[in-house]
């Protein structure tokens, strides 16, 4: 983890709520697609996380969706604004464990994180598969972009009215991929984990104090252990994930 | 160069500057972005006889110029701390550890600081007496000057290192708690332990925090804990350490000018983490802005 300012140098909208935001600045503490950073804003006590999308060289994105003060605040950031930034958070996910053909399984503003793990496997020469899912047309990103890292993509809209109607699972083939890997809502990580045949990796969402394993505000309990969602996750192992009720 | 050392309960420290307990872990996370040797001690995560998992998640909710926790006191208990945490803490910080401990009986809290008693590196207990007594109806020790002084009694009697109550603010009168606690032999007071609160979620309008109610802590405390430093302190013959909303050298000036011997940082932490190496590193300077050679010198100066 290292504390460094990035000055931003786009924040352009891909849907109504949900915009991109490219930084510039320290990205060597990224060594994993799935980590985060922790973004300090003024008049916020606490930081936001949001999980990076992509980074090359000095340049790191974020995709974030504007839900509350803080990411409304960000979607209002001029290039030249600068940062406080925490950079390189959580353990990501492990593209060692993948096999030849893994499939990659995105919910919403789940999606970002998967684009440079896409572009991880593929540069690894594994063939990708991915399956994006939204409740609406309107609401689709990054689409093409996946597609032109060179993987098979599907969308899955829960109202039909684009790509397959229904949800991700909907679009999960049985058996076929070697792998998967799944960022999203928690009740789409439910379904993908009853769904799935092989075993996988996931990426789960809670809220957080520090972003980096000093308060225990977001602890679970799992198979191997209490583990900190900031710190052990984001990125946990579907024999290690205990459902809580 | 100013003088930052300070006498705390007997054992002189290099300068006030303390991450207060459950912001700090047992120190060795830290002391991968820092030299924690900087500190004058750190109190390390609230233990408690067995291990404790906590609360049910959500245990975050921020708030204007605040948050509130409510993690319930995770930690592996304090046989796990004797022989996996402290080995970790000692190897990378060779002054004293604060060894701030939890209980919910009379004896859980005698149980646990008996054992860690042998424990050479600890210089100090902080005694959190913000949890509920199971044997007195769920009502916190800390809220009543007779459980709060039983607890103190029991540990003063299986230790012989400094015993420090850490109060809760959440009472009609903190200085009747801090009077009970020196009766019974502590030999000091920090205070304040964090302010109940809660917020509700006005999407699923329910609470944001899955216990409902935590812990209110950050920079609007401030006022409140100076408030209660000060008239702790004027109370009590007993050190006193401030806390609660400290963020600045200047934050840390103005607790000692309160009646605080030593400050706690707490929520500052967890913003940045290396709020207690800016703090440390920020007070030569302030001292000087404001004519302080000592910093031992002015505390309690504005009771006079």
């Amino acid at each position: 983890m290292k504390q460094c300012q990035f000055e931003v140098t786009e924040n352009i909208s891909l849907t109504d709520t949900v915009k991109r935001m490219k930084l510039r600045g320290d990205t060597s503490t990224i060594i994993r697609p799935g980590q985060f950073i922790n973004i300090k804003l003024d008049g916020m006590f606490l930081r936001r996380p949001i999980s990076v999308c992509d980074v090359e060289d000095d340049i790191l994105t974020i995709i974030y969706k504007i839900v509350g003060k803080g990411t409304e605040l960000m979607s209002r950031m001029k290039s030249g604004t600068m940062l406080d930034v925490l950079s390189g958070l959580g353990n990501g996910y492990d593209t060692s464990v993948s096999g030849d053909s893994p499939l990659l399984i995105g919910g919403g503003v789940g999606v970002p994180p998967l684009y440079m793990l896409a572009k991880k496997l593929i540069s690894e020469g594994k063939n990708v598969t991915v399956i994006l899912g939204f409740n609406t047309k309107d609401e689709v990103f990054y689409e093409s972009e996946f597609t032109n890292l060179g993987a098979d993509v599907t969308v899955a809209t829960a109202d039909g009215s684009y790509g397959i109607r229904g949800f991700v699972t909907d679009a999960m083939t049985d058996g076929g991929y070697s792998y998967f890997y799944t960022c999203g809502p928690e009740l789409m990580l439910k379904a993908v984990y009853s769904k799935s045949d092989t075993s996988g990796q996931f990426s789960f969402e809670e809220r957080m104090g520090c972003g980096f394993g000093a308060c225990m505000g977001c602890s679970c309990k799992t198979v191997t252990g209490n583990k900190r969602i900031c710190k052990e996750g984001p990125v946990l192992t579907k024999e290690d994930i205990i459902w809580q009720a | 160069m100013a003088g930052l050392k300070v006498d705390l309960c007997g054992i002189t420290i290099d300068n006030p500057v303390i991450p207060a307990s459950g912001t700090f872990g047992y120190g060795y996370e830290f002391a991968e972005l820092y030299d924690i040797n900087i500190l004058g001690t750190f109190s390390f995560k609230g233990t408690t006889k067995d291990e404790r998992f906590g609360n049910p998640t959500p245990r975050i909710a921020e708030c204007k110029s605040g948050m509130i926790n409510a993690v319930g006191l995770q930690n592996p208990g304090v046989d796990k701390v004797i022989s996996e945490e402290l080995p970790k803490a000692k190897k990378c910080f060779c002054k004293k550890i604060m060894a701030n401990v939890s209980g919910f009986s009379v004896d859980d809290y005698a149980y646990t600081c008996e054992k860690l008693d042998c424990c050479d590196e600890i210089g100090w207990f902080e005694v959190n007496v913000s949890c509920p007594n199971v044997h007195g109806g769920g009502m916190s020790f800390g809220t009543d000057p007779a459980a709060a002084a039983d607890v103190t009694k029991a540990v003063k009697k299986v230790t012989s290192k400094p015993v420090i109550m850490k109060l809760s603010p959440n009472v009609t009168d903190i200085v009747q708690i801090a009077k009970a606690c020196e009766e019974a032999g502590a030999d000091g007071i920090s205070l304040i332990n964090t302010l109940l609160g809660m917020r509700i979620n006005l999407k699923t309008k329910r609470p944001v925090i899955a216990n409902k109610m935590g812990g209110f802590s950050g920079d609007a405390i401030f006022p409140v804990a100076l408030r209660m430093v000060y008239q702790v302190s004027s109370a009590v013959k007993i050190p006193v350490i401030g806390m609660g909303g400290v963020s600045s050298a200047e934050d840390v000036i103005e607790m000692m000018l309160a009646g605080a011997c030593a400050v706690e940082v707490g929520a500052a932490n967890l913003v940045n983490p290396f709020a207690c190496r800016d703090i440390i590193n920020d007070l030569p300077r302030v001292m000087e802005k404001y004519k302080i050679d000592d910093l031992s010198s002015i505390i309690g100066a504005a009771h006079s």
